[in-house]
């Protein structure tokens, strides 16, 4: 017979292990999976893996892809950890990236072709305000209408596309592009473009800024009262109530954090990589950010390495589909089941698992 | 623009079949949450019934061999969430995105080269004297089965929570999990299958999507309904037959919309598409607001993990 039995005291170095025993289980069973797709799991998951890094025809492009990949889902992510550690679930970050980009977009084409060396902080002004927006719909009215955040925040995405749908064949259109849908290229307008800083390596200030992120939500959650208030809720609401914390004062917060982080990464996205706000600009990083947040541990420092390693995944599935001609949503498969092995070993952080004999 | 070319009778009988994708989800997400399990994974059960019901209605060449294809291909998906929920005890919110985001992935990768193709035509069944009947004839008797299979099961759902034991086991269950316990009910076994059935209504509801509604596959076609279905739930307070008036009302403006774009009306395509989400957030803020009423209908387990206390 099998018993689980919780564990007196939370296991952290078990938690710290879960995320590679995770990626070591995704590896075998997405191995599986390329295998029943007809193609060599080893040379897949080595060209997922490694060839992104150590290839030498490969690694010049690809390095500098994975920190551009990065750097939204990291962004996202540790945004949207806060919000889950106080069981508060904002999923609708692809939304307040959508809508950062939009905002922030609309005043660099509205200032075109103007130069100002005061254009690009102000549109990462705007970019934050555009999230913060879209994010305080659900967080008011989860807030004062006690509506469900899960739901007005995902039914935001679609309406958030839409808007950006509209923006691209009509109220943003670039005037020179021939009727074509998509804006002007934004990347190549210097006073609104998000430039590498050091040219090569992909580190562009998207980049730099998810750095600075990590040390400053480390720090917030850590070191500082609010990110007390926020794990006291997540594990117990009633100690939380008790000791006087306002409920409606973190939801909000929690989701204006991660509404201001999602559209500052839509605004990097849009004048960095993306370039311009068109019909296919947004490419789920607002979702895969979520699993990128369990798969952190809901902790800064994690969500860096998961999103580097997750934006490997990324990239590597791009090799694989260009090499292999494996189909793309492989991929996404792949970081489903990471998803799931993560969940489902959580398991050993607070229970051990006892064999008896019946 | 022309409101009057609108036909009234076309509407009513396109908004039955437009609502019952969703109302056939809800119906099943119900059911699994009056166990007390809340199944964010709906929109992933879907894409995954939709897929799984083409696939075999075109290799087998039989639309019904397909919805029962889609059933269990949903049923299939929802047990990886019954396995990861139940046993080894994961949070239900992030397994339910787990299994949407992975769901939406595999349903791609099973219809790489399944797209542009037409199933076989579902037939209607021809409802002698009641289709014949003037307008209501035509409003409300010449559907497809589902359609109706979708009525049927709303109304069997409130059935077997108000007039049956079976019910009243799995509203205790969902009520109060330590008390069901403790009056011998199994509290696991009842959700797993809860799970399941939950997760057949919405294979079904995304099958009939690619085999009747649309009728095709096309990746993520689902586009969100999973995710109204949940929020069918919540408007419907739990109660079974509510959940109709709740499809039927979202069905409208989804009809309505797609008819007013058709006669090109002065208002923007973007903004008649998004009316459907606005409509469902404007629903369940009201629904919401009004708390005390409906807070009560909530069940009380929902969404905890079971444990046994010995």
């Amino acid at each position: 017979m099998i018993e689980i039995v919780p564990r007196t005291q939370k296991s952290n170095l078990i938690s710290a292990t879960i995320p590679i025993m995770a990626v070591i289980l995704t590896m075998l069973f997405g191995g599986i999976l390329f295998w029943s797709l007809g193609k060599n799991p080893f040379e897949t998951i080595r060209m997922i893996f490694w060839d992104p890094l150590m290839n030498e025809t490969f690694a010049d492009y690809a390095r500098p892809q994975i920190l551009v990949k990065a750097a939204p889902l990291i962004l996202i992510a540790i945004g949207l950890s806060f919000g889950f550690r106080a069981n508060i679930w904002n999923i609708g970050a692809e939304g307040q990236f959508i809508m950062g980009a939009i905002l922030s977009g609309s005043l660099g084409l509205y200032m075109y072709p103007q130069e100002s060396s005061i254009l690009f902080p102000l549109m990462i002004i705007l970019g934050i305000f555009g999230g913060i927006l879209w994010a305080s719909i659900p967080g008011l009215l989860r807030a004062y209408f006690n509506t469900n955040e899960i739901l007005v925040s995902l039914m935001l995405v679609y309406v958030a596309e839409q808007i950006m749908a509209a923006a691209s064949i009509g109220f943003l259109r670039n005037p020179d592009g021939s009727g074509f849908p998509g804006s002007r290229n934004l990347s190549q307008y210097p006073s609104a473009a998000n430039l590498e800083i050091i040219a090569g390596t992909g580190i562009h200030w998207g980049v730099a800024t998810s750095i600075i992120a990590v040390l400053f939500f480390y720090i917030l959650l850590h070191k500082h009262k609010f990110g007390f208030q926020v794990s006291i809720s997540g594990i117990s609401p009633k100690a939380a109530r008790l000791s006087g914390i306002n409920p409606k004062f973190l939801i909000i917060w929690c989701l204006g954090i991660s509404g201001g982080l999602a559209g500052l990464a839509g605004m990097f996205e849009l004048t960095g990589p993306a370039g311009q706000i068109n019909i296919d600009f947004n490419v789920g990083y607002g979702f895969t950010a979520i699993i990128v947040a369990f798969l952190g541990r809901l902790n800064p420092i994690g969500i860096f390495f998961a999103g580097i390693l997750m934006a490997l995944t990324y990239v590597g599935g791009e090799l694989t589909q260009f090499m292999l001609n494996l189909p793309a949503a492989a991929i996404q498969v792949f970081q489903g089941m990471l998803l799931f092995f993560l969940l489902s070993m959580d398991l050993l952080v607070n229970y051990k698992i006892k064999l008896k004999r019946s | 623009m022309d409101i009057s070319s609108i036909d009234p009778v076309i509407l009513i009988a396109s908004l039955m079949v437009s609502s019952t994708s969703i109302l056939l989800a809800a119906t099943g997400e119900l059911i699994v949450e009056k166990s007390g399990v809340l199944n964010l994974g709906v929109e992933g059960m879907m894409i995954i019934g939709a897929i799984c019901g083409f696939i075999i209605c075109v290799e087998f060449k039989s639309p019904f061999l397909g919805l029962i294809g889609s059933a269990l291909g949903g049923a299939l998906l929802s047990m990886i969430f019954a396995a990861v929920t139940q046993f080894l005890r994961a949070n239900q919110v992030a397994s339910g995105l787990a299994l949407t985001l992975f769901g939406l992935g595999l349903a791609s990768l099973l219809g790489h080269s399944y797209t542009g193709i037409k199933p076989p035509y579902l037939p209607k069944p021809n409802i002698p004297l009641l289709s014949d009947i003037p307008i209501v004839g035509k409003m409300l008797f010449q559907h497809d089965v589902v359609v109706y299979f979708s009525i049927v099961s709303v109304v069997a759902a409130w059935f077997l929570f108000q007039k049956t034991k079976l019910g009243l086991i799995v509203k205790a269950v969902g009520e109060n999990q330590e008390s069901a316990h403790a009056l011998g009910y199994n509290v696991i076994r009842t959700r797993v299958i809860a799970i399941l059935v939950g997760g057949s209504f919405a294979g079904l509801a995304g099958g009939y999507l690619s085999l009747v509604r649309v009728p095709q596959w096309t990746e993520g076609m689902t586009a969100g309904a999973g995710w109204i279905a949940l929020a069918l739930v919540v408007f419907s307070g739990w109660k079974p037959l509510r959940l109709i008036i709740g499809a039927y009302i979202f069905g409208g403006f989804t009809i309505l919309q797609l008819n007013l774009q058709a006669i090109g009306i002065e208002l923007s395509v973007a903004l008649l598409s998004m009316t459907p989400y606005i409509v469902t957030i404007i629903a369940l803020v009201l629904i919401s607001s009004g708390k005390g009423r409906v807070g009560t209908s909530t069940p009380g387990s929902l969404g905890k993990v079971f444990m046994k206390v010995r």
